[in-house]
């Protein structure tokens, strides 16, 4: 495993560098041909494009969960496809959050045990704290999320728009470094989805977390620092459909 | 202690298939623990029948039928021994008490033996002696003493009137209806094969023969005319008591050669270690049978457990998402079948146990078989140990095939 640690006076390796990567699901053709992107350190990249441009695949080899055919992944200096799929798991507990389009919440935990699982799962994420408790950062997040009232309860009880945002607290604790949001805002009215990416604005730059955001919502793109059209990229969009 | 946490709400999350796979666990061990409880309650009781006795002798015969048909009331006896031989056995210098048996007749089904006082005054179980819970014992040659389950079963009290029937036979055509007897006592329960007979003394029996043969009717043994003047009918076994527990084995074998009339003396115990070694093939089958209920019941939690990850590959994957690495997924799992079958091993316990309270009275009634409810033996102890160990160990091939599992596949809905 590389070493995630930048060098003396070398330039700070970027959050995330993919090159020429290809990627199929197993039977398929390429749903995914990428020849090059590179996400900064601390960069807010607003991702967008029609359903099978490959945006939620993209975010999969960003965190780990898929490898590429060919190419390279490397994220925050770490080649990803080189290391072990339990490396991979570990890797993405320590140094990714990621905001799944389905939620993905654990339906018999409560919104704080949902929320501090990460924390639970991996020691390093837990680190990350610096001593802080995980309940009280999960409180903190849960209060600017305005879910404060609900960290007891099981969250099969909650709406959709409050499941949202407790998968979005979940990726948030702990600070970091590359997080990825697949459609987060989707379940969220305007005056939420506002606040919500105030608070994940806020939250990466305390952070100086890198920030890979996918929506339909063309209207957010303003709020990035860099729009990335995934079908201008991705040459093998078109070829076959998918999400 | 988090794992922990996780694998037991992860359990409960699927609160029924994880009821219904520890039920079948649960049922498997009560199985396997019941069997070794009723076994031990059954050597127990078995042993318990008869104490303090050192020979028991009867007519030259299997030893087994000898102990069956005078202690336990099981089986015919071998024939029957004469009154001399008892009476020259009863005078040895090596023996200090002996008590007459003498079966041949019944009560609607319940034996009914002529013995004398010394039964009442020598005989033990389970280092207790026979006593009466109203009345006392026979007297005279028209009384006759009624185990617990007679009366209670016939609703007998003192002063009933009981006509034997000729055999040992349940329903018997031939009553001696020419001599009824009188209850005279109803023993205290006993939770032995005394609860199921009638006691009466052995001059009732004789003169309920002779007055049946004079009345021209049944007639047992020899005619009246054909024993001599004031010879007393054969017995069918005598218990005996030494004076020395030492000089038994000789007195065994002295009885055993006797010249003048074969006999068969039996030490108690030993013939009760030769019933077990007879009766240890079928043992040995019942063990194996609560075995396999128990492997049928760790192949369906295996069967569980592979059905529900289907349903729980998004659990896992969400868990290898946010960090759940390879070691953890698979000890969860192993954890989760490891508790199924800790609260199934816990919970067949917990059954016996509840079965033997809840039942002790009715076995002990139908029975007469007195279950105890003692510790768990070295046995039982090793049967769940296997059982959690198997158990534990059947959750690493679903934990395993769970981690194998595409990670991607379990985060995406599948249609």
């Amino acid at each position: 495993m590389s070493s995630t640690t930048d060098g003396a006076g070398a330039p700070p390796r970027p959050a995330a560098e993919l090159r020429d990567v290809r990627f199929a699901y197993q039977g398929g053709c390429d749903v995914l041909d990428l020849p090059a992107l590179t996400i900064g350190r601390g960069e807010r990249c607003f991702l967008h494009g029609p359903s099978g441009s490959g945006k939620t695949t993209l975010l999969g080899l960003l965190a780990g969960v898929l490898v590429p055919r060919t190419g390279t992944v490397q994220v925050l200096g770490t080649t990803l496809s080189a290391l072990s799929s339990g490396a991979r798991d570990r890797f993405r507990a320590e140094h990714l959050g990621y905001v799944f389009q389905m939620f993905n919440l654990i339906p018999y935990l409560s919104v704080r045990e949902n929320i501090t699982l990460p924390c639970r799962l991996s020691p390093a994420r837990r680190a990350r704290l610096r001593g802080v408790d995980a309940n009280i950062e999960a409180a903190q997040l849960a209060a600017r999320l305005e879910i404060a009232e609900l960290l007891d309860q099981p969250v099969t009880a909650l709406s959709v728009g409050q499941q949202q945002r407790v998968g979005v607290a979940r990726a948030l604790i702990g600070a970091p470094e590359l997080v990825v949001c697949d459609e987060p805002t989707s379940a969220l009215d305007s005056d939420r989805r506002d606040r919500f990416l105030e608070l994940l604005f806020a939250r990466c730059d305390e952070a100086g977390s890198a920030l890979v955001f996918v929506s339909h919502d063309l209207s957010l793109a303003t709020r990035f620092q860099r729009t990335v059209a995934l079908p201008e990229l991705n040459t093998a969009a078109g070829r076959e459909m998918v999400g | 202690m988090f794992l922990l946490s996780l694998a037991w709400r992860s359990l409960g999350n699927r609160r029924l298939i994880s009821v219904l796979t520890a039920a079948s666990i649960a049922l498997s061990v009560a199985l396997l623990v019941g069997i070794e409880h009723v076994r031990m309650g059954v050597r127990e009781s078995f042993a318990g029948t008869i104490r303090g006795t050192d020979l028991i002798v009867g007519a030259r015969g299997g030893t087994t039928q000898v102990l069956l048909s005078t202690v336990f009331g099981m089986s015919m006896p071998n024939g029957s021994v004469s009154w001399g031989t008892y009476e020259r056995w009863a005078a040895h210098p090596a023996v200090k008490w002996t008590i007459p048996y003498a079966l041949g007749d019944a009560h609607r089904g319940h034996r009914v033996i002529g013995t004398t006082a010394a039964f009442f005054e020598r005989y033990r179980f389970r280092d207790q002696s026979v006593t009466f819970s109203s009345g006392r014992a026979p007297a005279n040659d028209r009384e006759i003493a009624i185990g617990w389950d007679v009366a209670a079963r016939l609703s007998y009290a003192v002063d009933s009137q009981v006509t034997l029937a000729h055999g040992l036979a349940a329903v018997s055509f031939a009553q001696h209806e020419a001599h009824p007897f009188t209850v005279s006592g109803v023993i205290a329960r006993t939770f032995t094969p005394i609860d199921r007979a009638l006691y009466s003394t052995l001059e009732g029996l004789t003169v309920m023969h002779d007055d049946e043969a004079a009345s021209g009717g049944l007639m047992m043994g020899p005619p009246p005319e054909a024993r001599a003047l004031g010879e007393k009918p054969p017995i069918t076994a005598f218990l005996v008591g030494t004076k020395n527990r030492f000089e038994t084995l000789q007195l065994q074998r002295e009885m055993n050669e006797d010249q003048r009339e074969p006999l068969t003396a039996i030490i108690p115990g030993v013939a009760l270690q030769q019933l077990w070694q007879i009766i240890g093939s079928a043992e040995v089958g019942l063990r194996l049978v609560a075995l396999f209920t128990v492997l049928v019941g760790l192949i369906g939690m295996v069967v569980a457990l592979y059905a529900s990850l289907e349903s729980r590959r998004r659990e896992m994957a969400i868990l290898r998402a946010v960090g759940a690495g390879p070691r953890l997924i698979v000890s969860l799992l192993v954890l989760e079948s490891g508790l199924l079958a800790l609260v199934g091993a816990v919970g067949g316990v917990g059954l016996v146990y509840a079965g033997i309270t809840v039942a002790r009275s009715a076995v002990e009634a139908r029975f007469g078989l007195a279950l105890t409810l003692h510790p768990l033996g070295a046995t039982e102890w090793a049967y769940l140990a296997v059982v959690v160990s198997a158990g534990t160990l059947v959750g690493v091939l679903p934990a395993w095939r769970a981690y194998r599992s595409s990670l991607a596949d379990g985060l995406s809905p599948k249609l």
